[in-house]
């Protein structure tokens, strides 16, 4: 125990791997500090285990109707969360959408960010005509506001999860641009992108092995703290109906669906929206947490 | 031979604003007219005889090249034509007027709403820092950044609506105070106001109130937020210091020399605040069946509306473009620094 510890901390790290390592573990440390940031941790790291173990932890199958037993009340028997218009189980579809919300998340992120690191790193770096050319574009898409760019490029491209996916990456990678154009800028001049220039390295050989990983820890910073807003802007089309299409288990299509019962049988929106909520929630915690520890500013 | 400063800058200001401008027609261009796999389809609806479909794809030019085409629609859209609803059959330009109060006045509340309780939140929670008045805050920022706005939305309906029936339900106007009161500024409590029709106000009120304060919270969640942090930076400056050591009254110090001070941030934050509403009152208006644009665009976007869609898209655009700018200007304007 005592030997890797000191490996990790040491300051004479014995390799590249080794210094490495041993930054992830310091930030660790001081992540752990952090007790919210660690609960919302938690919850993502639930929500992921919700996400791959949903056959066996979901009470029902998340889509077969069952009308007799429709709209039951939370605590019916078997439906610990009661029963949506079909008589399908809520619990179980909560769980299931659990898997819809993840993916979400993750491919938002997984297109958006790389579009960002390009688009950024090539304006910086390059300067000039491309810099002025690719930050205009990014400024136009910065000058709607997200959710509505959003509703207009699902309407052009046809409702649905994967187009409601892309529509929300399409729309949310200026501020990643931004944000690596701007570390570009710091690191341009320095000294080791001249030597690699002097060794003779191409400009795309020092964009993606000498500028871009250095860019992306403050572009994973963002993207953690986008998180909350990428699951919001995902409900609120799947609440419009633009989303993930019937009968899919997701978030928002069930609130909008319990909307109209929500009179007389309350529980049928209530309970995806409190799961909204708590992974929404966690990721903002979470996201606070990983940029106290990565952002210089603030050591 | 240098023109004068403030003329140059003003040449420069309106290079940028028309940049900005064009940026977004290519925007909505690109998406109505590239993205679609049929775009006449898109605008004429999958119904239209084959006739109207030709005439359709002619006036577009998608015969000509893409520039041509974007050229086209530039000058279309310079001229406020945007073209014909498929849901009204009317220009959607006419729309849009008619369903833009509605918004402002929405829109306008909840901004009110949050100065009025979040600016004094804000300042709570900067001079009892760490102290449960900015733990409150805390949590309401972060609850703010964490609750799907229509969730809270159908659950005050639930709440003050269904169990307390403190408000009425959605909807603008109960249905017997339709057309009482004829539309001057299209804002029913204005309208209703210089009317003398109190009990159409009273009315209004109640349908207006639960959808502004639900919108109002995400206001007041970003602007107390916004207010603290402003605060904290001005009350770590040496003048504070100084104005104590003189003996001056805290309460003073707090609401006369740093406020001052605070209040040229903040007046750009709240104009801010008021464009990012625009985005809250889509899902807002749509819970409370709100007759806005917010309402207009999604009741487009479900019957395929590419010419509402987009006009209702250039608009919210354009406005979330004039408001930045406007916030810019008034920074200019009330520091003297920035001149």
């Amino acid at each position: 125990m005592r030997g890797w510890r000191a490996r990790l901390l040491s300051d004479t790290p014995a390799s590249r791997r080794d210094a490495a390592l041993g930054r992830l573990y310091r930030g660790w440390l001081a992540f752990r500090q952090n007790r919210l940031a660690l609960l919302g941790l938690a919850i993502v790291l639930l929500l992921v285990a919700v996400a791959a173990f949903a056959p066996w932890i979901a009470t029902h199958d998340p889509y077969e109707q069952n009308l007799p037993q429709r709209l039951l009340p939370p605590g019916s028997a078997g439906h610990w969360l009661g029963t949506d218009e079909f008589g399908r189980d809520i619990f179980s579809r909560i769980v299931y959408g659990a898997r819809i919300t993840l993916l979400i998340v993750v491919l938002v992120a997984a297109i958006a960010a790389p579009i960002g690191l390009v688009v950024g790193t090539a304006a910086g770096y390059l300067g000039g005509w491309v810099d002025s050319a690719l930050m205009r574009i990014t400024d136009v898409f910065l000058a709607f506001p997200s959710l509505i760019l959003a509703l207009a490029f699902v309407a052009a491209l046809g409702p649905g999860i994967e187009n409601a996916i892309i529509a929300i990456a399409l729309t949310s990678w200026p501020p990643y641009a931004r944000l690596a154009r701007a570390e570009t800028l710091t690191i341009r001049g320095s000294d080791y992108i001249a030597a690699a220039r002097m060794q003779g390295a191409g400009t795309l050989r020092i964009l993606l092995r000498h500028v871009m990983p250095l860019c992306v820890a403050s572009v994973i910073v963002r993207v953690t703290l986008d998180m909350a807003g990428i699951i919001l802007t995902a409900a609120g089309l799947g609440f419009l109906g633009l989303g993930a299409q019937p009968p899919a288990a997701e978030w928002g299509a069930m609130i909008s669906a319990g909307r109209r019962y929500v009179l007389d049988q309350w529980w049928v929106a209530t309970f995806p929206g409190i799961a909204i909520i708590l992974v929404s929630l966690a990721f903002n915690l979470l996201g606070d947490g990983v940029r106290d520890v990565m952002d210089p500013r603030k050591r | 031979m240098a023109l004068p400063r403030s003329l140059r800058r003003g040449g420069e200001f309106a290079l940028q604003v028309s940049l900005t401008l064009l940026g977004l027609l290519a925007v909505t261009f690109f998406i109505g007219r590239v993205v679609p796999i049929d775009p006449v389809l898109a605008v004429v609806g999958d119904q239209a005889p084959r006739d109207v479909y030709e005439q359709a794809a002619r006036e577009l030019g998608l015969d000509r090249p893409l520039w041509v085409q974007f050229w086209i629609y530039v000058r279309k859209m310079a001229v406020g034509d945007f073209g014909t609803s498929l849901v009204t059959n009317r220009p959607v330009i006419e729309d849009i007027a008619r369903v833009f109060p509605a918004t402002l006045e929405l829109a306008t509340l909840a901004t009110l709403i949050g100065v009025v309780l979040g600016v004094p939140m804000g300042i709570a929670a900067a001079v009892w820092q760490d102290r449960w008045p900015d733990q409150v805050v805390r949590v309401i920022g972060l609850v703010g950044y964490s609750v799907p706005i229509f969730w809270l939305g159908i659950m005050g309906l639930l709440v003050f609506y269904g169990i307390l029936g403190w408000v009425s339900g959605p909807g603008r106007l109960g249905v017997v105070f339709e057309d009482i009161v004829p539309p001057i500024t299209g804002v029913i409590l204005i309208d209703s106001a210089i009317a003398r029709e109190w009990e159409v106000f009273r009315n209004a009120v109640s349908h207006v109130v639960l959808p502004a304060s639900v919108l109002g919270y995400f206001s007041i969640a970003y602007i107390a937020r916004m207010t603290r942090s402003f605060m904290l930076d001005q009350l770590g400056q040496e003048y504070i210091v100084t104005a104590r050591a003189k003996g001056v009254p805290e309460w003073r110090i707090v609401w006369v020399h740093a406020l001052r001070n605070v209040s040229v941030p903040l007046v750009t934050v709240i104009a801010l605040s008021y464009a990012r509403l625009l985005e809250g009152a889509v899902l807002t208006e749509t819970v409370f069946a709100w007759p806005g644009l917010g309402r207009y665009l999604t009741t487009a976007l479900l019957a395929a509306d590419m010419n509402a869609v987009l006009g209702g898209t250039l608009v919210v655009g354009a406005v979330f473009v004039g408001l930045n700018l406007f916030s810019d200007f008034l920074y200019r304007l009330l520091d003297p620094r920035a001149r």
